[in-house]
């Protein structure tokens, strides 16, 4: 990240409408600042379009877009959420991020060092996930617009042969799996927002996924059914989309799920389920009853899977649904989030 | 009305006892105390808290009694009676409030000075 | 978390059900009503209302502040809030509820400076932070939440805040209790009693319930043990054929109430002659406005409410799920017109409503067959 810092040279104090226009101003922006921190062939040659050498017949691709208020926080930044997103997106569909697209919509008057920091940490979080940014583009619009600025990923990439991911592969006795504990990015965000006036030793969980995914194709192939990375709306929306699509139940042990003490504490206070929390770096794996074990003990090895743990089941009903059932027998439907998390005194 | 949470105080913020630093699960956040004027928390309290105000004090001792009580439910026939708030078994030593107050703890049924004779229930 | 799992533990939940089963008369149906919203809230996302015998029938009470208020006092703050110059703050539990012509969030959608704070003196500190516009706290909740509203109030006078008003909708629980007492249509055998409320103005206000109806009441906690516990202690008075006031919340509880918290309320509020609330009509001497001592921040003097009277949906059904008439997913509306995603009533909406508790935890093939 030093070298690639060294080498931007882009001197323009603030982002201006010019800047998004094509002409002078455009080209110091991307030739002083997005191609040295970006640092690849393809970009380099700044022609229109990137070309890609993939061999594979079977290619995914996947966009998100982000918009997040305050742009900083603890554990990362818009820039990391933008590149680990998108991986991660790849990554839960089996397949290895071979090229990133980036689109910036620049608020004018942003300053030039918050452009800067987010372009080095996007350079950053891509080198980490071993993808190259290839192609881009940047919009400027008025000032009071964009919050500062709004990014857009596009990935895509192989997928990996020895993985078939597909929710209508998912069925009964199938064991769900957590990658780790939920509901520390939410939490961060709320709290970064002073939406409450909370301290806590909380950050985002961002991270690329590719290890621990890795990790799990190669000890259990096939026996994974489906993945999701559970970002807004929590575990509970993913889950959710599961039942819906396979029109079974996903029976969660309540005991099992992994919520670290200060995120359960926060969660109280503001009367939240973590289920229902965003996560920026963990997602739910779906495996057979026979490999579950094997798969959670192949995650504990990956720096950063300590937690995993399994939390369920896939079980059958009339109405597919997501439930969660705790030691004494109560058990509770566990819904869909509408709208975002809003903390209660009721 | 009623998201109330416990937190333990964990540093008093004025002289006035008007705020504390609280704590619960060690996110911290700062709790106004003026409700508990009469009886103000010292550091270690539970308190409980509700919009960003300390409500009560929690009685760790009322805690102790009703978890124990419920620990034994099932076992003998006196514990089921001990269990009426308004009828201590006459052996059950009389919890001390916080301060260590003397008489009737103030969470105590109201009614326990006019003793009914225990209950003919079960 | 202390003073949390150790309600929440299996054995103890398990071994306080058993006693549910054992003193319970096989011989009767029990219909016991939970007043507080925040015991509706525990009791579907606990599990437990599957949990109890046949004969024992939890029925939802009105005490969920933000269900009974009318629209009309919804259509009232969003009509403070259009104004441009004024920031409008709630808890976050309004932010959904549905006006007549939307909801905050929807108004904040269209352009309103709408916030959501945890607690009023964040209100407060916004109008301090904010001179030159008009903040104004949209201030709901029972008992519980009262005597923070007139720190608040007193607080904002001592540092004289100008820019603070405050809109009051506080109401008071032990007239709910009676207007569901005197409804002839309710036939209820005991009640769990608002934990929380009660730590405020304690366990003596319930004493007309035993005293004047014969009913039992047990004021609770809010983890499943404390409410599994009540429960037993209203069964056994029934058993005997006893009516007191009893309290199971005796850790957090003072009988007497919290007096510092009654000064600060007697100080800044005073009863309103009656109070339109959703489902139960007017009822008298149930509501707090704000004394005249406090007249400068009160949004209801100083600044220009409506007061519209807006009347409930057509084909809605709240009054009837709020006074436990009905249960939930008896009103024709029910998870079809109104769901969480597009509510028509507050129930929906608040996560205490027995509605919204109901479709979120509680939702099952079984609840189609009628008990008996």
């Amino acid at each position: 990240m030093s070298l690639a810092n060294t080498q931007v040279h882009f001197r323009d104090k603030q982002i201006q409408m010019a800047h998004g226009a094509g002409g002078e101003a455009s080209r110091r922006l991307v030739e002083g600042l997005f191609e040295p921190a970006f640092s690849n062939p393809q970009l380099s040659a700044l022609s229109d379009a990137a070309v890609l050498d993939l061999i594979s017949n079977r290619v995914a691709i996947s966009t998100d877009c982000f918009v997040v208020r305050p742009l900083r926080f603890p554990g990362g930044s818009i820039g990391e959420l933008a590149v680990n997103g998108t991986v991660n997106d790849l990554a839960v569909s089996g397949a290895t991020p071979a090229a990133l697209t980036v689109t910036f919509i620049l608020e004018a008057g942003l300053d030039s060092d918050v452009l800067r920091q987010e372009v080095l940490a996007m350079a950053e979080a891509a080198r980490r996930a071993n993808v190259p940014i290839v192609a881009g583009d940047t919009k400027v619009v008025e000032h009071g617009k964009a919050d500062g600025m709004y990014i857009s990923t596009t990935g895509l990439g192989p997928v990996d042969a020895r993985s078939e991911l597909n929710p209508q592969r998912v069925q009964p006795g199938d064991q769900v799996i957590f990658s780790g504990p939920i509901g520390a990015h939410g939490i961060t965000i709320m709290i970064a927002r002073h939406d409450v006036e909370l301290e806590a030793d909380i950050q985002s969980d961002t991270r690329p996924l590719l290890s621990l995914v890795g990790a799990l194709i190669e000890q259990v192939g096939r026996d994974v059914r489906w993945m999701r990375d559970a970002t807004r709306g929590g575990v509970a929306t993913v889950l959710n989309e599961l039942a819906r699509d396979t029109k079974l139940v996903v029976e969660l042990i309540e005991e099992s799920i992994p919520v670290d003490d200060a995120v359960r504490g926060a969660c109280e206070l503001l009367g939240l389920d973590p289920l229902h929390v965003a996560n920026e770096g963990q997602f739910v794996a779906i495996v057979s009853n026979e490999k579950a074990s094997q798969a959670v003990d192949a995650l504990r090895r990956v720096p950063g899977g300590e937690q995993a743990c399994i939390v369920g089941q896939i079980g059958e009903g009339r109405v597919p649904r997501v439930v969660a059932k705790a030691a004494y027998g109560g058990t509770r439907i566990v819904d869909t989030l509408i709208g975002d998390p809003l903390p209660r005194i009721c | 009305m009623c998201l109330a949470i416990p937190a333990q105080v964990s540093e008093l913020l004025d002289d006035q006892q008007r705020f504390a630093m609280v704590d619960i699960m060690g996110v911290r956040c700062r709790a106004n105390i003026e409700l508990l004027i009469d009886d103000p928390p010292n550091l270690g309290d539970w308190v409980l808290i509700h919009v960003g105000f300390a409500m009560s004090k929690i009685s760790a001792e009322y805690a102790e009694e009703q978890l124990e009580l419920l620990r034994l439910l099932g076992e003998t026939v006196e514990v089921m009676d001990d269990m009426t708030t308004e009828n201590p078994h006459p052996d059950a030593p009389r919890p001390t409030s916080p301060r260590g107050g003397e008489g009737d703890h103030p969470n105590a049924n109201g009614e326990s000075r006019e003793r009914s004779a225990p209950g003919a229930t079960q | 978390m202390k003073y949390v799992d150790e309600f929440r533990d299996a054995a103890l939940i398990t071994k306080t059900l058993a006693e549910i089963r054992k003193v319970a008369d096989g011989q009767r149906n029990y219909r016991i009503m939970e007043v507080c919203g925040g015991h509706t809230h525990s009791i579907f996302r606990f599990g437990l209302k599957d949990l109890l015998p046949v004969n024992v029938e939890l029925i939802h009470g009105p005490g969920c502040p933000v269900c009974v208020l009318p629209m009309g006092r919804i259509d009232d703050g969003l009509e403070l809030a259009n104004d441009p110059s004024v920031i409008f703050t709630a808890f976050g539990d309004m932010m959904r509820v549905p006006g007549s012509k939307g909801s905050p969030l929807e108004s904040k959608a269209r352009g309103a400076d709408v916030r959501i704070v945890y607690s009023p003196l964040d209100a407060l500190k916004i109008a301090q932070e904010n001179p030159d516009r008009k903040v104004v706290f949209f201030a709901i909740g029972f008992e519980t939440t009262a005597p923070s509203t007139a720190l608040t109030l007193m607080r904002a006078k001592e540092l004289a805040v100008d820019n603070f008003a405050v809109f009051c909708n506080h109401i008071t629980i032990a007239p709910a209790i009676q207007a569901i007492l005197d409804d002839p249509e309710m036939k209820l055998d005991a009640f769990i009693g608002p934990g929380h409320v009660s730590t405020v103005i304690g366990c003596r206000p319930y004493e007309f319930i035993a005293r004047d109806y014969h009913c039992p009441i047990a004021v609770a906690g809010f983890e499943p043990v404390d409410i599994l516990e009540a429960m037993v202690m209203v069964l056994r008075q029934l058993r005997s054929g006893e009516a007191k006031v009893e309290t199971q919340y005796k850790r957090v509880v003072p009988w007497d109430g919290n007096p510092a918290a009654l000064r600060v309320m007697a100080e800044v509020f005073e009863e309103r002659p009656h109070f339109e609330w959703r489902g139960l009509g007017s009822i008298p001497r149930s509501a707090l406005a704000i004394r005249s001592e406090f007249g400068a921040w009160d949004a209801e003097r100083t600044m220009s409410i409506p007061g519209v009277q807006i009347a409930d949906p057509d084909g809605a059904q709240c009054g009837e799920v709020l006074r436990g008439l009905l249960k939930p997913h008896e009103c024709r509306l029910f998870g079809k017109e109104c769901n969480p995603e597009r509510p028509i009533g507050a129930l929906m909406v608040s996560s205490e409503g027995a509605c919204a508790a109901h479709y979120k935890y509680g939702r099952r093939e079984e609840d189609l067959v009628t008990l008996q």
